[in-house]
């Protein structure tokens, strides 16, 4: 579609309204509707929708958040009384909230790492021109679009300590553990659990990144001496690593927003060992009814995640091939 | 100009159409005939069928009132669903309330006052109401939930797995004056021993809902807290005992199925399941023998506990006339005795086993003597306290680490009333 057909694009040539414009031409004041300001009108309107949402559904509920965060919100008895930065305040006198930023801490650190590894490796696999990698990169990538609880309690039920994990491992002559009942065992399999659902996405993102690659860099390296091992450290990785850094941000924000999996498999426990920040907020807010401090838990999830997010961006530069 | 005028239209119909949607949530309910929700936590085909006839009877004879309908939400979630709706500015008018989140609802402000209204609704009947049945529901001398629900624990039994167990059954062993926990533990135990399937389950249990515990350590004259609810009592004595019988009896005699195993006792897992007789109706009728029989005897003697639901009137129902006036219709004397198949009713007039038979088919007017109308008379209510949500999930996790074969018993129960004092006096 041409720019003259819609207009869009268009440079309008024409004296802006209100210039001064002398010279008998000049007969009565110019028209508003000028060609750039209907292009604008028409650029505002394709936006709209999406700003309206965006509003409604993003800014409008953050804006809320804090508002709420400073009021202590009794749902039962209807009070909404304003209560300043007292949330805040109780955040540091809160006895659970250590175990809770630690329990997020370990299943993020151990989601990125398993994920990435594993994400890599399936890709790294999967890109070999060998026969049934499309049927293997299908069966990957089919859990992303599996329903996210189905998924989690059909491996509630492989979990459980007569389950089927359990009874594979008997075959074997292995006697496994209750691995949704064990401290240390129940965030295995909450990570785990994660991984395998969501593996497949940034797999499919790195085999596009890795056929990115141009293969006569490999063929020099070979005619150089250089082994898979180097070709892989010093070739494949620094020409991925903007899929690498765009894989972690959103591997890294996804498991600060883990909620489902720990609902269905643990309900935060055994203990508090598998309560991470989300659960925690879920429970202060719509079980025990404190909204504000609730409110105020999802301040601090928002700045983690937009803190975890800048340092990333900002530590692209060191690692990050090609990036400025 | 074709296209300037094409983008005002689409302005314009943009404008309206967001107009439109802000206007159109406006509620109507303060013209026209009301229409009432109560949210419920069963979705059973029977029990909604009761109360659609009996609340279209209501509106046939209230033209004020077009429609009831009654919103059935998941149990496991019920509370949290509703306080949700609360919060979210779509409160119900009537809700069904449980016995471990009453405190919260009648102390908070959150229901309407009944006593008057059910005082004067004619044929009513009040004084009618067992007192004890009402205790739980009562805040400042003044009535804010209808005990609508008050159901004892039993001891279901399948005695074709018993039998294949070659063990006595409960109705032999109370016949024996032997129907004790310690009997019933190791029968139980020992049919998981010969048959494999599950021996005795605490229903809705599960490693999770401790409060249903109290079935078994009220045996032990064991309390979760004191009649004040200030005073932690896991710690004592008569609890030790009795957590460390039960942890016995799961990590040794294996008479209860261990944690992240699950047992159906209905689906014939099991051979005796512990839980409100109210669950009857997910007995088949060409499923196995079945009993029904009072718990069995703790070291204390003979005890009931009894589970409790009520209804409430939520106090920002814009129809909290109408809807006050329908309960007091769904739980007048004639609907109370058709809503007893399912859920025992307070009234002392209908806690008879001659009524409860017409109702109860299932049961034998024996089991509706001991279990149900002794248990209603005599029982505990289940656990219950202000901020019970909190305290229920530290609970819940300060007795995890017992559920372990090397577990230290009365170490454990001395750390959760160290966790869960501060919650008990706030």
């Amino acid at each position: 579609m041409s720019q003259t057909d819609t207009g869009v694009g268009r440079v309008d040539h024409r004296p802006a309204p209100g210039r001064a414009h002398p010279g008998p031409a000049a007969a009565g004041p110019p028209p508003y509707w000028t060609s750039r300001r209907r292009d604008q009108l028409t650029g505002y309107l394709f936006i709209a929708p999406q700003m309206v949402g965006s509003a409604v559904f993003v800014i409008l509920p953050l804006i809320l958040v804090v508002w709420y965060s400073l009021h202590e919100w009794n749902v039962l008895a209807g009070t909404f009384e304003f209560v300043g930065t007292d949330n805040y305040a109780a955040l540091a006198e809160d006895t659970s909230l250590p175990s809770v930023l630690t329990a997020t801490g370990l299943f993020s650190v151990g989601l990125v790492a398993f994920n990435l590894g594993l994400a890599l490796l399936l890709a790294v696999l999967l890109n070999q021109r060998l026969r049934g990698t499309t049927l293997f990169r299908t069966l990957f990538f089919s859990p992303v679009v599996v329903s996210l609880v189905a998924w989690t309690i059909v491996w509630g039920f492989l979990l459980q300590d007569d389950g089927g994990i359990n009874g594979l491992l008997d075959t074997v002559g292995v006697a496994g553990p209750n691995w949704l009942r064990g401290e240390g065992t129940a965030m295995v399999s909450v990570i785990v659990v994660q991984v395998f659902k969501n593996v497949g996405l940034n797999m499919v993102l790195f085999l596009a990144a890795l056929q990115g690659v141009p293969a006569e860099l490999y063929e020099a390296a070979e005619v150089d001496g250089a082994s898979r091992a180097r070709q892989f450290w010093r070739i494949t990785v620094p020409l991925i690593s903007p899929t690498i850094l765009l894989t972690s941000i959103i591997t890294v924000v996804g498991s600060l927003q883990v909620f489902a999996q720990i609902a269905v498999l643990t309900q935060g426990g055994p203990g508090t060992s598998t309560t991470v920040l989300v659960y925690y907020l879920y429970q202060q807010a719509f079980q025990f009814h404190h909204f504000g401090y609730g409110a105020t838990l999802s301040i601090v999830l928002f700045a983690i995640v937009l803190g975890l997010t800048v340092l990333q961006w900002q530590m692209r530069k060191r690692w990050v091939h090609h990036e400025s | 100009m074709t296209i300037g005028k094409g983008l005002r239209g689409v302005a314009v119909a943009l404008t309206g159409a967001l107009a439109l949607t802000a206007c159109g949530g406006g509620d109507d309910a303060a013209s026209g005939p009301a229409t009432l929700r109560m949210t419920i936590w069963s979705a059973n085909e029977a029990h909604l069928k009761l109360f659609t006839e009996i609340a279209d009877e209501y509106t046939r004879n209230n033209p004020d009132v077009a429609s009831i309908t009654f919103d059935p939400l998941p149990f496991e979630n019920y509370t949290t669903t509703l306080t949700t709706q609360i919060a979210g500015g779509n409160a119900p008018d009537l809700a069904w309330v449980f016995e471990n989140s009453a405190p919260d609802f009648v102390s908070s402000g959150a229901l309407l006052p009944l006593d008057d209204a059910l005082r004067t609704t004619e044929g009513y009947g009040y004084d009618d109401l067992s007192p004890a049945t009402l205790r739980l529901w009562q805040h400042d001398g003044k009535l804010y939930g209808y005990p609508f629900s008050t159901s004892p624990f039993g001891v279901f039994v399948n005695t074709d797995l018993l039998t294949q167990a070659k063990q006595q059954t409960p109705a032999e062993l109370i016949a024996a004056g032997r129907w004790t926990w310690e009997n019933a533990l190791a029968a139980a135990g020992a049919t998981k021993q010969a048959t494999g399937k599950a021996g005795l389950v605490i229903r809705d249990f599960d490693y999770k809902g401790w409060d249903n515990l109290s079935t078994f350590w009220t045996g032990w004259g064991a309390r979760a807290w004191s009649e004040d609810g200030r005073t932690c009592g896991f710690a004592a004595p008569e609890m030790v005992d009795a957590m460390s019988t039960l942890h016995r009896a799961i990590f040794t005699q294996q008479a209860l199925p261990g944690p992240g195993t699950t047992a159906d006792f209905f689906a014939g897992d099991a051979a005796m399941t512990v839980t409100q007789i109210s669950r009857a109706s997910l007995l088949k009728e060409d499923g196995f023998e079945w009993d029904l029989v009072p718990l069995p005897a703790g070291p204390k003697g003979t005890y009931s506990v009894i589970g409790q639901g009520g209804i409430g009137v939520l106090k920002r129902s814009p129809h909290a006339e109408a809807a006050t006036d329908f309960l007091a219709f769904l739980t007048n004397p004639t609907n109370s005795a058709k809503l007893a198949q399912f859920f025992p009713p307070p009234r002392q007039s209908l806690l008879t086993a001659e009524t409860l038979a017409a109702t109860n088919p299932q049961l034998t007017p024996e089991q509706l003597q001991t279990v149900v109308i002794d248990g209603i008379t005599n029982g505990v209510v289940k656990p219950s306290h202000t901020g019970q949500a909190e305290l229920s999930q530290q609970v819940r996790a300060g007795l995890d680490p017992l559920w372990r074969p090397e577990a230290d018993v009365p170490g454990v129960l001395g750390q959760l009333c160290a966790t869960i004092q501060p919650l008990l006096t706030k």
